[in-house]
């Protein structure tokens, strides 16, 4: 493994301050889960590891029912399935949060990690896209907010600019009569890379019946997770149906990009976008349902 | 014939003797190896699959701070034409030599091509990046018919195909043709009423043991090298390091260290040899661990095959003839296992008319190694799915087109070899009887399969060596790493010698110094041979211990008998003294007393499973779920119940990873892309249901107490299991494996 | 090079003191400069579970945490779960259900089995496989680790 140096660092203006000094050669580490071995790999070259796990912005869980959710960037997923008030309000990010990694993984990973590894196939994305969250973004010049779609620019690329760092992600409270789903498809039922993942909010009309609004968010079929526009917004005002469904993960599926690798073939990938898609609006759409 | 008899130890499940350093974290594994002075070595591995190595410039790495010294092929020894006697065959020396540090041409990608030792392993790790290797890049070739095709690219000139004892003029990929005969097979398909003909795939895979390989060498000043290392066998590592390093096997000394799983492939030896250049290149003791990406690459896995079979019955359901055609993939150098596979492809079964044809052919991938039962689950993903479709097409239950058909002793393998005792049609039967067989099994997209596998075991040297102690207790010294109870399962047939509980062996692996030559830990032989061994030495004790009764008692040896732990005279005197007591008094009936045994058995007696596996597809995404599996096997005669278990479960699972899963994933230039446990894929404990073991015991005339090897044959029948059980879920039949979704999905016509 | 940092931490209960460099994980630091072998490399990049290690009373993989992060935290390793003169009775059922072979992996399932049985005692056996799922072991096909962690939550 190449040689670095490790500061921890303890508040934001220090790390800011060390990643604006020390550029690309510095790297925050949160969980450590992929940076780690990204560094012993060989595959991303650091001279400085900046660990924020002392900072307590990026440690803040904090819901509350009438602002929502400030997630810190460092918060691990072990944390945040903890929380039976985010469990219930946020679960499309419990589902995520419970198979990124194993138990292990999950003592250490954190979904602002996640974010800022800034994978294709990253399980943690497509659930914040569709709870409309956005990203706490520090830096030299303060701070500024970026919605969650728009953080990842390509594969491990982010938003983020020279000295900046995320501090957190917010989360607004979820509407009345409605829930979220994430779920991916993997050969195995654990320890493994989304083939393709799937992440769905919707909100329903008082009786149920009828999708207000919906949001679709998809994982491993593009350079970066990607959110489903078009099929979000083709199922507002629809009534529940296979048909409405159907119709949206058609269109979930003709903005899919995949390709072809290891993990599973570009037809293959479109292929589950459909399956996914529709899976992750109906596993939604019975979480509203089944809630009292 | 044997019968099963009550014994005292035999069939208990005491507590292993190596249990309580294992669940403590005690036990010392290779890696756990710490000397003073220790240098870190590091291996240099091709990144390309087909190249000429050009020019190897290691200055620039030897000039790095801490690196304290860098080898390369130049400092083998010459092979010349040497043929090696490695004991269980011979060998090129310069394939062997080769496949440690490539001289002329890297042939795979990972293939070891330098070493650096180094004060520490990171900056060993930098070393092997400052050493400049000139490469003239090559076509790879990847798989085994484009390998046959007369105009693939040649991965070594002088290779010319020896078939049926003849050597080809032309040089081809293609090493060896082997062929077996049985019967008119013409004759059979014409007899038969109903004919199928079958092309299978087999994906290539790793034996995936958690232990990554290692080893720690050292060369005294009076030029004694020894290796501390994980090994299945210290004696071969010993064989294999001698031959390649040209050094007397008198002055290697390997000590194995306890070893993190095998099955197969830590019987080859890699970077042992290297760890040894290194330790004399640098004077100090040489550290050399793999990483996981250098096992997957720089290690021999099992092979990928080409398999058509061809099968005919009759209306009634009698087997009339069969033909099978294997072509397996040696990896970079000759040697796949396609032999095993020919034996035992169609073994489970009694046909009059057969030919198979095999081949051994290289391509671009690392050289094969052994894997559980090596080339048997291969050959029967083919013909196993083959029998399968032609009960369907007969309608006759599957179980019982095999017991229609089924092998038992006289009948004659297609290879030649009659069998003798065998259990076939009991683990047949008692499949059939199983209360999952005849469980309901009507879901939508659920389905249950059955197969049969056959491996016919190894027998080889084994010794043993016992020194009673004074207490009671005896110390037995075998040669046998444990890679899953061994010391206990061999322990205990020395124990039931003698009529002392488990608990008062206390066996020891020890080095080559320090015991009698013994074979590998493999070929299922270890606690039928190795424990006939110990039968031995304990019976080589027994009738010292007479004589020293005989002694005591100034009685003639022929009127002490021993039974039930208690020597007694018989024929007048009353005399009685117990094992424990008469250990007490050695000294003065004329010293210690020490027994050995040393056997080459030649009964190894094969073994039979069969498996019956219930799925769930989800046909939307083409995942199989393991719902329900029961494997049936003949264990001869259970020493260990839990163990055997134990072998039975995890061969199940490892051929549960080798159907649904695993394999190794290649791009067009020859790299393998998922070397990882990632996405390598084996199966985690949320992938599998409880694995019901079934043993059936038919006993083994080989073995005095009819011991069976239960090792390997566990993996033969998962594959073809798992595919007639999805045919069954959703009527679609699986001819490559692994049987992963993507492939489902295609099959299903889904993409 | 970069320096190598001193650091404090609590190991099995005791107060260590280490030298290490940033690149070193805890795993190489347990074994290379603390001598304690019990965590095992199987990987070193988190698919295994052979290193896992509780710190701080959560259960992580040792081959990913640096070994300065364990800067005035708290380590425990199977070398501190027997008592002196008896053994955790994970350890006792894994012995008791032959629930390894090679044991290469077993330091790591124990490790990972206490963790789940610290915050959930009586797991069912869905509960167990989840938890597990990061555990890799080969030889035994997990049947008999799951009913090992299983009896021991029952015997607790």
């Amino acid at each position: 493994m190449r040689d670095f140096s490790y500061i921890a660092a303890t508040t934001i203006p220090e790390a800011v301050a060390l990643l604006d000094e020390k550029g690309e050669s510095a790297r925050i580490l949160a969980g450590g889960t992929d940076l780690i071995v990204q560094v012993r790999e060989a595959r991303r070259d650091v001279d400085w590891m900046i660990d924020i796990k002392s900072i307590p912005e990026v440690n803040a869980l904090d819901y509350n029912a009438t602002t929502g959710l400030v997630l810190g960037a460092a918060v691990e997923c072990y944390k945040i399935y903890a929380d039976d008030a985010i469990c219930d309000a946020y679960p499309g990010l419990i589902d995520a949060t419970k198979i990124i990694g194993g138990t292990a993984i999950q003592g250490r990973a954190g979904v602002g990690g996640n974010l800022c590894n800034a994978s294709p196939a990253a399980d943690g994305i497509p659930p914040l896209i569709v709870l409309n969250a956005s990203c706490v973004i520090a830096g030299p010049n303060g701070e500024r907010e970026v919605p969650v779609e728009d953080f990842c620019t390509a594969p491990g690329q982010t938003v983020l600019e020279k000295g900046e760092m995320l501090v957190s992600m917010k989360i607004p409270v979820p509407a009345s009569n409605s829930s979220s789903y994430y779920l991916r498809f993997i050969p195995r039922n654990e320890m493994d890379i989304a083939v393709v993942g799937a992440g769905a909010s919707v909100t329903l009309d008082a009786a149920k019946e009828t999708i207000v609004s919906a949001r679709i968010a998809l994982a491993a079929v593009a350079p970066t997770p990607l959110f489903a526009e078009e099929a979000s917004a083709l199922l507002a005002g629809q009534e529940v149906s296979d048909e409405a469904i159907d119709a949206a993960a058609e269109a979930a599926q003709a903005i899919a990009r995949p390709i072809s690798d290891m993990r599973g073939t570009a037809e293959q990938r479109t292929h589950l976008v459909g399956v996914l898609t529709r899976r992750a609006l109906n596993g939604a759409i019975q979480r509203v349902r089944e809630a009292a | 014939m044997l019968e099963n008899k009550d014994y005292k130890v035999i069939g208990t499940r005491p507590i292993r003797h190596d249990g309580v350093d294992k669940v403590t974290g005690r036990a010392l594994y290779g890696a756990d190896f710490q000397a003073a002075g220790l240098l870190h070595g590091r291996v240099l591995r091709s990144p390309h699959a087909h190249a000429r190595i050009i020019s190897i410039d290691t200055s620039r790495a030897e000039a790095l701070p801490g690196v304290k010294g860098v080898v390369t092929a130049k400092d083998l020894p010459d092979p010349g034409d040497k043929i090696a006697d490695l004991g269980e065959g011979a060998v090129n020396l310069k394939y062997l030599c080769d496949n440690i540090l490539a001289s002329d041409k890297a042939l795979y990608k990972g293939h070891a091509v330098a070493a650096v030792a180094a004060t520490n392993p990171h900056i060993a790790e930098e070393a092997c990046t400052r050493i400049d290797v000139t490469y003239e890049v090559l076509p790879p070739v990847l798989e085994v018919r484009q390998a046959m095709e007369p105009d693939a690219p040649l991965l070594h000139d002088h290779i010319r195909t020896t078939s049926l004892g003849e050597t080809a003029e032309e040089p081809s990929n293609v090493a060896s043709h082997i062929q077996h005969k049985l019967g008119d097979p013409e004759k059979g398909f014409a007899e038969a009423d109903v004919i199928i003909e079958r092309e299978f795939v087999t994906g290539t895979v790793h034996q995936g043991y958690i232990e990554p390989h290692n080893a720690t060498a050292h060369y005294n000043q009076d030029g004694q090298l020894t290796i501390w290392c994980s090994t299945q066998g210290a004696f071969t590592v010993r064989e294999q390091v001698a031959e390649i390093l040209q050094y007397p096997i008198s002055k290697i000394k390997v000590v194995p260290m306890e070893i993190g799983g095998g099955f197969g492939g830590k019987i080859s030896v890699y970077i042992k040899p290297v760890a040894a250049l290194l330790a004399k290149k640098t004077g100090k003791p040489v550290k050399v661990l793999m990483n996981r990406a250098d096992v997957f690459e720089g290690t021999g896995p099992t092979p990928a095959s080409f398999i058509r079979v061809k099968m005919g019955a009759t209306h009634e359901g009698k087997i009339t003839a069969a033909e099978g055609y294997l072509a397996f993939e040696a990896g970079a150098y000759p040697g796949s296992p396609v032999g095993p596979g020919a034996m035992c492809i169609f073994a489970p079964y009694n046909i009059e008319n057969v030919i198979i044809d095999g081949y051994d052919v290289v391509v671009n991938k690392p050289k094969t190694a052994p894997y559980r039962a090596p080339g048997a689950p291969n050959a029967a993903f083919g013909s196993e799915t083959v029998v399968d479709e032609l009960a369907e097409k007969l309608g006759i239950d599957p179980l019982e087109i095999r017991l229609l058909n089924a092998a038992k002793a006289g009948d004659r393998r297609a290879d030649g070899p009659i069998h003798p005792r065998i259990g076939c049609i009991e683990t047949v039967e008692a499949a059939k009887a199983h209360p999952h067989y005849t469980a309901p099994n009507g879901k939508k997209h659920h389905g249950r399969g059955v197969a049969s596998g056959y491996w016919f075991n190894i027998g080889l040297e084994s010794s043993v060596t016992i020194n009673v102690n004074s207490d009671g207790t005896i110390n037995l010294i075998e040669g046998s790493t444990d890679i899953g109870g061994t010391r206990a399962s061999i322990a205990m047939q020395a124990a039931e010698v003698l009529g002392i509980p488990a608990e008062s062996v206390n066996p020891s692996v020890v080095d080559t110094d320090s015991v009698g030559y013994t074979a590998v830990t493999g070929g299922s032989r270890t606690t039928y041979a190795t424990g006939y061994a110990a039968y031995e030495a304990a019976q080589d004790v027994k009738q010292q211990l007479i004589a020293r009764a005989a002694k005591l008692w100034e009685v003639d040896e022929a009127n002490v008998q021993f039974a039930d732990g208690e020597f007694s005279s018989i024929n007048g005197k009353e005399e009685q003294i117990s094992f424990r007591d008469l250990c007490g008094r050695l000294g003065e009936t004329g010293g210690p007393v020490v027994g050995s045994g040393t056997v080459n058995p030649g009964g190894a007696g094969g073994a039979y499973a069969t498996h019956v596996v219930d799925v769930a597809v989800d046909a939307e995404t083409g995942k199989v779920d393991i719902l329900r599996y029961t494997a049936v096997q003949d264990a001869g005669k259970a020493i260990h119940p839990s163990y055997v278990e134990g072998q039975i479960q995890g061969g199940a699972v490892q051929g549960i990873g080798w159907a649904l899963n695993e394999e190794y994933i290649y791009n067009a230039e020859g790299e393998m892309t998922n070397a990882s446990f990632l996405d390598y894929r084996m199966p985690t404990c949320l992938d599998l249901p409880m694995i019901d073991a079934v043993i059936v015991e038919v006993p083994n005339p080989g073995h005095p107490y009819g011991v069976r090897g239960v090792g390997e044959v566990p993996i033969v029948p998962p594959m073809a299991a798992i595919a007639n059980a999805i045919y069954d879920a959703i009527g679609v039949r699986m001819t490559e494996l692994p049987m992963s979704p993507d492939r489902l999905l295609k099959a299903m016509g889904k993409i | 090079m970069a320096r190598r940092s001193h650091v404090q931490t609590t190991l099995n209960g005791e107060t260590v003191e280490f030298l290490c460099e940033p690149r070193q994980s805890l795993l190489e630091v347990l074994r290379d400069e603390l001598h304690l072998t019990g965590a095992k490399e199987g990987c070193n990049n988190g698919n295994c579970g052979a290193c896992s290690v509780i710190l701080d009373g959560r259960l992580v993989n040792s081959c990913l945490v640096l070994g300065v992060e364990a800067e005035g935290k708290s380590v425990e390793t199977i070398e501190g779960l027997a008592d002196p003169d008896k053994l955790h009775p994970i350890q006792d059922a894994f012995l008791e259900n032959a629930a390894l072979q090679c044991g290469i992996c077993t330091p790591g399932f124990i490790m990972s089995a206490k963790a789940l049985l610290d915050q959930n005692p009586n797991p069912t056996e869905h509960e167990v496989r989840y938890w597990l799922a990061g555990n890799l072991c080969r030889c035994t096909g997990y049947d008999k680790i799951v009913r090992a962690v299983l009896d021991a939550a029952a015997a607790e």
